[in-house]
């Protein structure tokens, strides 16, 4: 740790100037450009079942881009320039994105995709480039498929859920009514939620499957409907302290707060979610995030723009840290014990050694504020307390990241 | 208060002592202590004779950095959601006038002469120079993201600000206003402090938990010459998180408040190790010293206090409630 730093700061201490009026002085061997892409692949999705949730054109790119301007504003320093490559395509077309890009000068490469289409177009990309994988939670991704090349920035369904488990049983609601969808995104994010009940010595006492019948999800006679099925739907459950929904497709949740037979609180999919970052969220010099990305982009921040935040500034980080765009000297500092990131979550974000997955502490949020963090006090980690989230070490399947 | 019951006692024996002495000069005679308080909008006053608060008045929207120009007229208060600093009168809190800051202001230092505020623009990237006199704004300067950290070096030469995104310290000239040094440090850096003589720059960083140690004497300009980090038994790791600081005017004594970890490091000066931990009340944010360094102040930010340090003994001797989020803290000068 301290070799590299010596190694390194020297020479940053020697870049004495602002790069803006001095950008000749810079030798071409500390000249850096570093372009990252980041591609949205594009599915049809039905309306959400909030206008809350209607999905910004800008979804991830905006993320990107504040990212990039953080990036530059500190390369400018050092004489890195930073660009971005920001592009959408249909799933058929992706892959060829993702060559065109590569092609183009990108090692370093965001994906806003599903968990199939973000391993398909991580093969793509080729060893040569870091993928970061800013929004699919498949835990597979970062176990039996896991891919050296790709590091995930956006939380696996494993760490969602054992952020809930986490609070809920600091709370003592140990009896859980797990209702989940039909769809198998829901099914897995079930099973995350099995896996943390047994993780954390919680009880699922009722499980129901809410099933997606295709209806429609916002009508004039929606509020009547609701209030009359979704009493009768979980009606004569085992008694319960708490429901968890799982429900990633976003078809029934949002209808379980109040709706429920018996009044318990609802977390998961609905109710008290677990998010990466929320608009509200202010602690821990989030407001001049927020305030960032609200100048640039004229709304509040999503999840995904954070993840993409993230990403851009892991990059940035890496190359600013090890004077280097090289990708495999990126991937390994990025991997390895120096690398630390401030992310307006009150601790450094760091990546696991053993899937590439970020160590990062996870909101609770009632949509309208930060209700709590995980992991929570009392959870205790011989490394990390991060690492009570998630899969940890010892429960890798992941064969790729050689430790 | 019921925190350090020993300690208040005899605080209070010496305290009686100086009152029945009367008015001869002494450390422990009564100057103002300031204390912006965040969440309040209001800046509160203690006697730093009797510790009690003596007053809270109004002092605009998210009142933050605070300080007071060298002959202790006027308070200087950042009120960050307004975009200025406003300036106070120091006898009868009086608002006075407002002076450009640039938006978002957070911290700033006054030059010596008081001439001159230099000002971190959290939300623009830029440290704004700001003329007291004419009460205008005589440069910006651009620099990395998010800057907070702001510090003068004693011969006046260097302005220092630190970035918490970028995770720089720039050295800015005060005679052009152009960056001539960057040191990167660890993440979230967010105070700078020289020692006395100018040798040395601590630079704290938040959530890197170190201060990194800055020689202002290397060959070819500031170099980074180590980095202390901080450990206590029971508390987590995280929660180490190095924000304000001090150095005594003898430049032995560093001290660090660690925020949510409740504490302020004492670090030795000559080895650059901790040597004690000082328990004070919750997330303690920045420092200040009476004049003559016989205490050393302490903004508590979540339990709405400050704590009262005796810097001879390194022990927390009184606690003294003020407003809502207390943020920074500035003392009267003699």
């Amino acid at each position: 740790m301290k070799a590299l730093r010596l190694v390194v700061l020297p020479w940053v201490c020697c870049t004495l100037l602002a790069a803006a009026s001095l950008a000749s002085t810079f030798s071409s061997a500390h000249a850096l450009e570093i372009k990252t892409g980041v591609l949205k692949v594009e599915y049809p999705a039905l309306p959400p079942v909030s206008r809350y949730d209607e999905v910004p054109e800008d979804l991830g790119f905006a993320g990107a881009q504040l990212g990039n301007e953080d990036n530059a504003t500190t390369g400018s320093f050092l004489g890195h320039s930073f660009a971005l490559d920001t592009r959408t395509a249909a799933p058929e077309a992706a892959e060829a994105a993702v060559k065109d890009m590569v092609s183009s000068g990108v090692h370093t490469l965001v994906l806003i995709a599903n968990g199939a289409d973000t391993e398909r177009l991580a093969k793509a990309a080729g060893d040569g480039v870091i993928v970061f994988n800013a929004a699919a939670p498949d835990d597979d991704l970062r176990g039996e498929k896991c891919l050296a090349n790709l590091l995930h920035v956006a939380p696996s369904r494993a760490m969602l859920a054992d952020a809930v488990a986490e609070f809920v049983l600091w709370k003592r609601w140990p009896r859980w009514f797990l209702i989940e969808g039909s769809n198998p995104a829901d099914k897995a994010l079930g099973e995350a939620y099995r896996r943390a009940a047994v993780k954390f010595g919680a009880k699922i006492v009722e499980e129901r499957v809410f099933e997606d019948t295709g209806g429609s999800r916002r009508t004039d006679s929606g509020l009547v409907m609701v209030q009359r099925q979704i009493p009768v739907f979980t009606q004569d459950a085992e008694e319960h302290d708490v429901v968890i929904a799982a429900d990633e497709s976003d078809v029934f949740a949002p209808y379980l707060p109040f709706h429920t037979w018996t009044p318990r609180p609802v977390a998961g999919s609905a109710g008290l979610r677990p998010v990466t970052f929320h608009a509200a969220h202010e602690a821990w010099g989030a407001t001049q995030f927020q305030r960032r990305f609200e100048k640039l982009t004229g709304r509040y921040v999503r999840p995904v723009d954070y993840n993409t935040w993230l990403a851009v500034r892991v990059v940035g980080e890496a190359v600013t840290r090890t004077g280097s765009d090289d990708p495999a000297a990126l991937r390994s500092y990025v991997l390895g014990k120096d690398f630390e990131l401030a992310a307006f979550k009150g601790q450094k974000v760091t990546f696991r050694d053993w899937d590439g997955q970020m160590r990062q502490p996870i909101l609770l949020t009632d949509s309208r504020i930060t209700v709590s963090v995980s992991p929570q006090e009392g959870f205790l980690h011989q490394f990390s307390p991060l690492d009570t989230l998630g899969i940890d070490r010892p429960e890798t399947s992941c064969k790729a990241f050689a430790q | 208060m019921s925190m350090f019951p020993l300690s208040r006692s005899i605080l209070f024996g010496s305290a009686a002592l100086t009152l029945a002495l009367g008015s001869l000069p002494s450390e422990a005679f009564a100057n103002k202590v300031f204390v912006s308080n965040e969440r309040g909008n209001t800046v509160s006053v203690v006697d730093s004779a009797t510790w009690e608060a003596v007053a809270e008045f109004p002092a605009g929207n998210r009142p933050r950095g605070i300080g007071i120009s060298p002959d202790g007229k006027h308070l200087y208060v950042c009120a960050s959601d307004d975009d200025a600093i406003k300036v106070f009168d120091t006898e009868t809190y009086e608002f006075l006038w407002s002076l450009p800051s640039g938006p978002d202001p957070e911290l700033f230092v006054v030059s010596a002469d008081g001439s001159k505020i230099y000002v971190s623009n959290e939300d623009d990237n830029l440290v704004t120079v700001v003329d007291t006199q004419s009460k205008t704004v005589e440069a910006e300067v651009p620099v990395g993201v998010e800057p907070e950290g702001m510090a003068l070096s004693p011969d006046g030469k260097f302005i220092i600000n630190t970035s918490e995104t970028t995770n720089m310290a720039h050295f800015i000239d005060s005679a052009d206003y152009k960056i001539k040094h960057n040191i990167l440090v660890d993440q979230r850096p967010r105070y700078a402090r020289f020692t006395n003589d100018g040798a040395l720059l601590f630079v704290s960083s938040e959530i890197g938990g170190t201060v990194s140690v800055i020689s202002m004497t290397g060959e070819s300009g500031p170099e980074l010459k180590t980095k202390i980090s901080f450990e206590v038994p029971g508390v987590l790791p995280e929660w180490l998180q190095p924000v304000g600081m001090r150095v005594t005017a003898d430049n032995k004594w560093l001290f660090v408040a660690l925020g949510p970890a409740n504490r302020v490091a004492v670090i030795d000066v000559e080895t650059l190790e901790v040597v004690k931990y000082i328990l004070t009340g919750q997330r303690v944010w920045q420092l200040e010293f009476t004049p003559g360094e016989a205490n050393l102040l302490t903004t508590n930010g979540n339990s709405n206090d400050i704590t009262v340090i005796d810097v001879a003994s390194q022990e927390a001797v009184k606690s003294v409630q003020v407003g809502q989020q207390p943020w920074g803290v500035v003392v009267a000068p003699d």
